[in-house]
């Protein structure tokens, strides 16, 4: 049994999702080989050789995979992958782009957003907005998976010495083109990854309020995430957003501020560690999960709050 | 242009879900159903582009139950113009979807097949990537911004940092995210007008596809509970909990 598993990374670094990727692939056990598909992908392989536990790597370095085009990647994966037992990746907007097209190339159902392996053909993943734990069992010749990251910790970064091997795969398809991409900048830890979340909500009435977070955030090392209104309203930029349809995040400590938790809300953030919750109605939804709810005004309290930690 | 729309019967977004006694599932007698909010949006947008001029028929297609006929109607009532049901009663996973979809496309041959990117019961987020690899065409997922230029479409699609933009050949795929439009709401003499507009019912064996699956869920189960947490009274204790009990800070 060998399983492949798709690195996320950006050419020139190894995204911190394969670690908990390969951590994932190394509880259904067997050899581990890991893909980098990207243009002048060379750091990242590198990268990708010294993780624990990795057997190989794969690098596959053409202009075609450079932005990881679906229509130009998923025929390599298709091709490499019917010779293993199983195809990974994370769950990330690259893994849910590239893995379906991958799995109907093969002709195989995929199973996503596995937070748990019972063995090496049943998985555990939530449905409903996580209201619900399904365990399926999948008995295609080869499984194809996105693993949730927040399910598995990640295996050590250094440590292995995978032989590097190179593949060719097919040219550019020809279907689609890289345009372009805008991406936040920010300083903090990455969301997904970080220990400790500040998250705000409607409630912070404005995109400048959110400066209180960001003073909270930088005391505590913590990344800034917010609800689905804060950013419908525009407070902050939507790749801000935690829930069902944004990130799902399960840091040590999550504080929800101003954030009423709607089912959708709590589909991303549920299984952190420990909630806090800082809001002035008491009835709010959020309560029902927070270890430690305070019912008070967040501009008094997250200045209170900055101050005393 | 020909626009095809997939619209998919769910529990209503609002429903909090519980799982059946026997852990074989989730109980949906007696629950509201509506339309998937993402497909809402994909229905919008295709409204949106006949509205500009550019889409000259919308088709909305959907795979269900007869009961999903009631979200046809209303795909229809926003204004799409003609629909089709694939009656199945069976639960179907998406390669089986993406299959029956393939034989739609390929029997209306629409130029922009327009999908949600994920629907709020299964959480998959796979139908629309694997209609892309049967058909051959490009796709653009989690779309928050669509616009067709000739023989293309340039779609801004949803990344984990930030925005990226890709352009496709046409025919192309699009599944859309949260942020694409705002979805109208359907006027009364709207939804008179949609119950007379022409409604296909097609079975998978009449299209010629086997909804056959290699995945099967072996049971359902409630995620666990959390413990109930406590109230404090004041920052200074909230921050000596976090300190000294829950140590996480």
């Amino acid at each position: 049994m060998t399983i492949l598993v798709i690195a996320e990374h950006t050419n020139a670094a190894l995204a911190p999702a394969t670690l908990n990727t390969v951590a994932a692939a190394a509880k259904i056990g067997g050899d581990i080989h890991v893909l980098v598909a990207g243009a002048g992908c060379a750091a990242a392989a590198e990268a990708a050789a010294k993780i624990a536990g990795v057997a190989k790597v794969l690098v596959a370095d053409n202009a075609a995979y450079a932005h990881q085009l679906p229509e130009n990647v998923a025929p390599l994966v298709a091709e490499l992958g019917k010779g293993y037992s199983h195809i990974l990746a994370a769950a990330t907007s690259n893994g849910k782009n590239v893995l379906p097209r991958v799995a109907a190339q093969l002709d195989v159902d995929q199973i996503s957003e596995i937070i748990a392996v019972e063995s090496t053909d049943t998985f555990k993943r939530p449905i409903y907005a996580g209201n619900a734990i399904a365990t399926v069992q999948s008995s295609a010749a080869v499984k194809v998976i996105t693993v949730r990251s927040t399910g598995f910790d990640p295996v050590a970064a250094e440590g292995g010495s995978a032989a590097v091997e190179a593949v060719s795969g097919s040219a550019d398809a020809g279907k689609s083109a890289f345009v372009g991409e805008e991406l936040a900048k920010s300083d903090r830890p990455e969301l997904t990854a970080a220990k400790i979340v500040v998250s705000g909500g409607r409630g912070m009435q404005n995109g400048d309020n959110f400066k209180h977070l960001y003073a909270l955030a930088d005391k505590l090392g913590a990344a800034v995430g917010a609800s689905r209104a804060a950013v419908d309203a525009g407070f902050v930029p939507n790749d801000m957003q935690v829930g069902q349809t944004g990130k799902i995040v399960a840091p040590q400590l999550y504080i929800a501020v101003g954030i009423s938790g709607a089912i959708q809300h709590l589909a991303g953030m549920k299984d952190s560690k420990v909630i806090v919750a800082i809001n002035k109605d008491e009835e709010a939804p959020i309560f029902q999960v927070a270890d430690y709810g305070l019912v008070a005004d967040l501009f008094e309290a997250v200045p209170e709050l900055e101050k005393l930690v | 242009m020909k626009v095809l729309v997939a619209v998919k019967r769910v529990v209503d977004y609002n429903v909090k879900v519980r799982v059946k006694a026997d852990n074989s599932g989730v109980d949906l007698a007696n629950v509201k159903m509506s339309m998937n909010p993402f497909c809402e949006i994909a229905v919008e947008e295709a409204v949106r582009l006949k509205e500009k001029g550019v889409a000259s028929e919308i088709v909305v297609v959907t795979i269900g139950p007869n009961t999903a006929q009631e979200q046809l109607r209303t795909a229809l009532a926003l204004g799409a113009d003609r629909a089709i049901l694939v009656e199945s009663n069976d639960e179907l996973n998406s390669l089986a979807v993406a299959k029956l979809l393939k034989a739609v496309v390929d029997k209306e041959q629409p130029q922009l097949v327009i999908l949600g990117k994920q629907a709020i019961d299964s959480d998959n987020n796979q139908t629309g990537q694997m209609l892309g690899a049967l058909t051959g065409y490009g796709q653009g997922t989690f779309a928050s911004k669509v616009e067709v230029a000739g023989d293309k479409v340039n779609v801004t699609r949803e990344i984990d940092g930030g925005l990226q933009t890709v352009a496709l050949n046409l025919p192309a795929i699009v599944t859309t995210d949260l942020r694409l439009n705002e979805p109208r709401y359907a006027s009364l003499p709207n939804i008179m007008k949609a119950k007379k507009k022409p409604l296909d019912v097609v079975t998978p064996d009449a299209l010629g596809v086997s909804t056959a699956s290699t995945v099967k869920t072996l049971k359902v189960e409630a995620p666990a509970a959390r413990s109930a947490g406590i109230k404090v009274k004041s920052v200074a204790e909230l921050v000596e909990k976090l300190k000294n009990e829950a140590k996480v800070i």
